[in-house]
Order: C-alpha cells, then structure tokens, then sequence
C-alpha cells in the first residue's frame, strides 16, 4: 500500500534529520545525507498533496459487483 | 339458533356447541384488552409461539403469542417479568379454556426497547464482544475511508463537511444504506461485510444523525454488533448525539459521540502528518545551513591563521578569557542560587520547625499547671477556713475549754464512773478530781444533798 512507502520515507527523513542535527557528519556525508533527505521529503509533501479528497459511492449490482461514482452530496 | 333460546327453552347442548357459544360471546366482548400482571410457567417451543400465564395475587390467566406477532419481540420474556399485554380472549375448544392471544407485549415499568437494548447489551457483554482486547487500534495515517450510512442523511452530509473544512486529503468510500426501519440493521450488516470484502479503506465509519430510540434501533440490532465485530477493517461507531449509547458503539473499536467527530478523529492524523513533514523539512534545511556556517567560520579562521599564526593564538586566548570569567560567573551565580535556595529552606523550616510546636505546648502545659495550682491552693484555703470554724465549734463542746474556767471532773476512785449526783457519794470514799490542768485525789468529808 501506498501508505506503508510514505511511512518508510517518513521515518527515513527523521533519522536524517537527527544525523544532521548531531553535526559528527562529515561534510561529504552531510551533503549526502541533505541531498536524501530532501529526496524523501519531496516525496512525502507529494504524496500528501496528491491524495485529492475524492468521494465515492459504491453501487452494488445485481451479481455482487461494485460500480463506483462520484458522490455529491444533497446540499 | 339465537343465545337467548337457550334459556328461554330447555335445549340440549353438546359440550363443542357449548363452547362455540362461549367463544362468541367472549370474542365478540373482548377483541382489544389489555392486562397487566407477571409471567409464569413460561414455555418457548420450537414452533416460535410463546406460551405463558400471566398472574396477579387473586388470579391468572392463559396467554399465547403466536409465531407471526413473536417475531417482532425485541426483549426476552422470563419468569416473574412484569409484563403488559395487548390482545384479545379466545377459547381453546380442546381444553375448554380461555386464553388472550397476544398481539403486543411490553414490559411492565420500562420501555421494550429499553428492556431490548438492556438484555441484547448484558448477553453481548458475557459474550466478551465488547472485550478491549478485540479492539483493532486505529491506522495512525488512513488513507481512504468508508463510510457506511444513508446517502441522503445529516452523517455523511456533516463528515464531509469537516473533512473539507480541514483539506484533509482523504479519499472517502460511501457504501449507502438505509438506516432505520425494516431490513436496515441487516443491510448495514451486509455492507460492513462488503467492505471487508472489497478491502480497500483503511478505516470504516459506521453511523447516522440524531433520532429517536426507535431511529436509532437498526444499530442496536445483534446482527449489526456481530458484523461490528468480525469486521478486520477498525470501525467508528458514530451514531445520533453524543448521549445516545448503542450496541453498535460497545462493540465498535473506537467511538465517536457524532458523525462530525468521526470524520474529524479520521483527519487528525492526517492533520497531524502534514505538520509533521513540514517541521521536518524546516529542521533539514536549517540542519545543513548551520552546519555548513560552522565549516565556513572555522575554515575562514584557518585561513586567517595560515597567515598570521598569532591570531589563532589570539583567538584561542580570547576563548580561554571568555571561558575563566564564565566559569568564575557561573560558580558565583551557582553559589547565589544555592544561598537563596538555603535561606528560603530555612524561612519554611523555622516556620514549620516542631521545636515551635513543642515550645507552645510546653507554655500552654505550665499555664495549666499553674492555674492547678492556683485552684487547688484556693481549694485548700477553703478547707482550711471550713476546718477552723468546725475546730471552734468543737472547742465550745469539748470539756477541757469547760475546764480551764475552773470547773473540775469528779471521778469515783474505785470504777472511774462520773460524779453527777452528790447522793450517790458515801462519805470517807475516795474521788479523783480532773482539773484543767493536773488532777488530785480527794476524800469525800461530808455531803450535802
């Protein structure tokens, strides 16, 4: 699932960001470990902002199947 | 033949026209009662029909609720249950009896489906289906969320309007169904089961808006909780308003006192990631920036050095300075601190200090010794007085004051007795006279009678 590959990227920006926080880096590492850690956050931002709120309805058919289509709601 | 022939003619009845007869006067004068009092001998055959007696102190009564009018018994009838019922009397040819056919029943004192709710909750209870260690723990970051509920009522109507109000990025799966009425508790059982099927929210809501006991009834069905239950997806129960409690909501994973609080404990957390991502990216850039001014004024200073060895001296004497006077402040602050701390100690400790307490009691103790003391003297000087005035009254009877005016005690020589009486004296016998002070044996000479 999609979720669990946003986690892994979350939890790997945190360690980067305290390995670059404790300042033992060298400044080659440091680089390394920046230029990563941007990676996974870029990854994470886009995985948040393309989650567009979509809405749904399942419509069941006669053989057990499901049709979806856009809900909206009765104002 | 018309009822009253029978007692204007001498007719002979058989016993089965006798009890057709009954039966039509007492269908026809009691088609709607209803009667109140408490079950016994009560019987649940396999049929469906119930049977039971229905009793009061003075008497009793058959009763029968029969398979088409049971099947809407929400509560479970037991003895001694105090109970109304509504029907009508009929006979029971075979037996020659009357009996009410119920049509409705209700508990005595309570709601049925406040009974129901009781009895379903109890059963469910020991059961263990409402048991924390079932409960499935919510995703912390969901994705996509289902949501099972009417697609025109106020649930799904307010969980997207807070999901919209907290951009929440959320994809929302809506499985409609009807939530009151006939055949509602079981389709939302069906769709908690499809929705496991389909497997693709993370998270299921389960709900409707605000009602009535009675609209609110399909979420207090077994087959509602049992689907709760078996559900693998962690479901919020979100049912009517904060007050009402339904089996649903005991049998759900989490629940949520509305459908809006539902929607809202769904995208928290996302909420919550979002802030997340957005320190962490702040914490980043600012992690490598300082790093990097670190690099760059230790190596300026390097360079500089290469130069001019002695401004690497300066600079490491300047750093030395900076250090002493900060450790000479620091020890001196630490000192100030601690006194302050000291003084304080000691304010509290001399205000709580037992020996105060001690030294109170002890004043308090010698004031009371000393008002005892006092007392007992004045208690003393009393007695003393009160003994003076009975010594001097004792003093006027006593003789000895008698006999230091001159009066002198005469007694007979031979037996000791007093001498009152002068004829009681021979002359020649021998006196002994008691004076004040000394005595002096005495001969009587003459007497004088």
């Amino acid at each position: 699932m999609a979720t669990e590959k946003f986690e892994t990227a979350l939890k790997k920006l945190e360690d980067i960001v305290k390995r670059l926080e404790g300042g033992s880096l060298s400044l080659e590492d440091s680089l390394k470990a920046f230029e990563e850690g941007v990676k996974h956050a870029a990854f994470c931002s886009r995985k948040l902002d393309e989650a567009e709120r979509r809405v749904e309805v399942l419509l069941k058919r006669k053989d057990g199947t499901f049709d979806r289509e856009p809900f909206e709601p009765e104002e | 033949m018309a009822l009253m022939d029978i007692f204007s003619e001498k007719t002979i009845l058989t016993v089965s026209r006798l009890t057709a007869l009954i039966r039509g006067v007492l269908e026809d004068n009691f088609d709607q009662v209803w009667v109140e009092g408490e079950i016994s001998n009560l019987s649940l055959p396999s049929s469906g029909h119930i049977y039971f007696t229905l009793k009061d102190s003075g008497a009793q009564v058959r009763c029968v609720m029969f398979k088409s009018a049971a099947k809407n018994l929400k509560f479970r009838l037991s003895d001694g249950m105090g109970l109304i019922v509504r029907g009508r009397i009929s006979v029971y040819d075979q037996r020659g009896e009357y009996q009410i056919i119920c049509e409705y029943l209700e508990p005595a004192g309570i709601g049925a489906l406040q009974l129901a709710f009781i009895q379903l909750k109890e059963r469910l209870a020991r059961e263990g289906l409402f048991d924390e260690a079932h409960k499935r723990p919510m995703p912390r970051f969901p994705k996509r969320v289902g949501v099972v509920t009417s697609p025109t009522g106020a649930a799904i109507h307010d969980i997207l309007n807070v999901l919209k109000r907290r951009f929440a990025s959320l994809e929302v799966l809506l499985y409609p169904v009807r939530v009151q009425g006939d055949g509602a508790a079981r389709e939302i059982a069906a769709a908690i089961a499809d929705m496991n099927r389909l497997a693709e929210v993370d998270v299921l809501i389960v709900g409707r808006g605000g009602g009535s006991l009675e609209d609110l009834w399909a979420f207090n069905e077994e087959i509602v909780a049992r689907a709760v239950r078996r559900s693998r997806i962690p479901i919020i129960s979100a049912v009517g308003h904060e007050t009402d409690w339904t089996i649903c909501d005991f049998a759900a994973d989490l629940r949520a006192p509305t459908p809006s609080a539902a929607a809202e404990l769904v995208s928290a957390s996302a909420e919550e990631l979002r802030g997340q991502v957005e320190s962490l990216i702040h914490r980043l850039r600012l992690g490598i920036e300082s790093y990097l001014a670190g690099r760059e004024s230790r190596l300026d200073l390097l360079r500089r050095a290469l130069h001019d060895p002695t401004i690497l001296m300066g600079h490491l004497a300047q750093r030395v300075d900076d250090l002493t006077e900060r450790l000479a402040l620091g020890l001196e602050n630490s000192l100030t601190r601690r006194r302050e701390q000291f003084h304080r100690l000691e304010q509290s400790f001399s205000f709580k200090n037992p020996i105060h307490a001690i030294t109170d009691q002890r004043q308090r103790l010698q004031r009371l010794e000393s008002d005892g003391n006092r007392l007992i003297q004045s208690k003393m000087e009393g007695l003393r007085l009160a003994f003076g005035e009975q010594a001097a009254r004792l003093e006027v009877l006593s003789p000895l004051s008698t006999l230091a005016r001159g009066y002198a005690i005469a007694l007979k020589s031979t037996d000791g007795t007093v001498v009152t009486d002068a004829a009681r004296l021979a002359e020649g016998e021998l006196l002994r006279l008691t004076f004040h002070r000394g005595t002096a044996a005495c001969r009587v000479e003459s007497r004088d009678t």
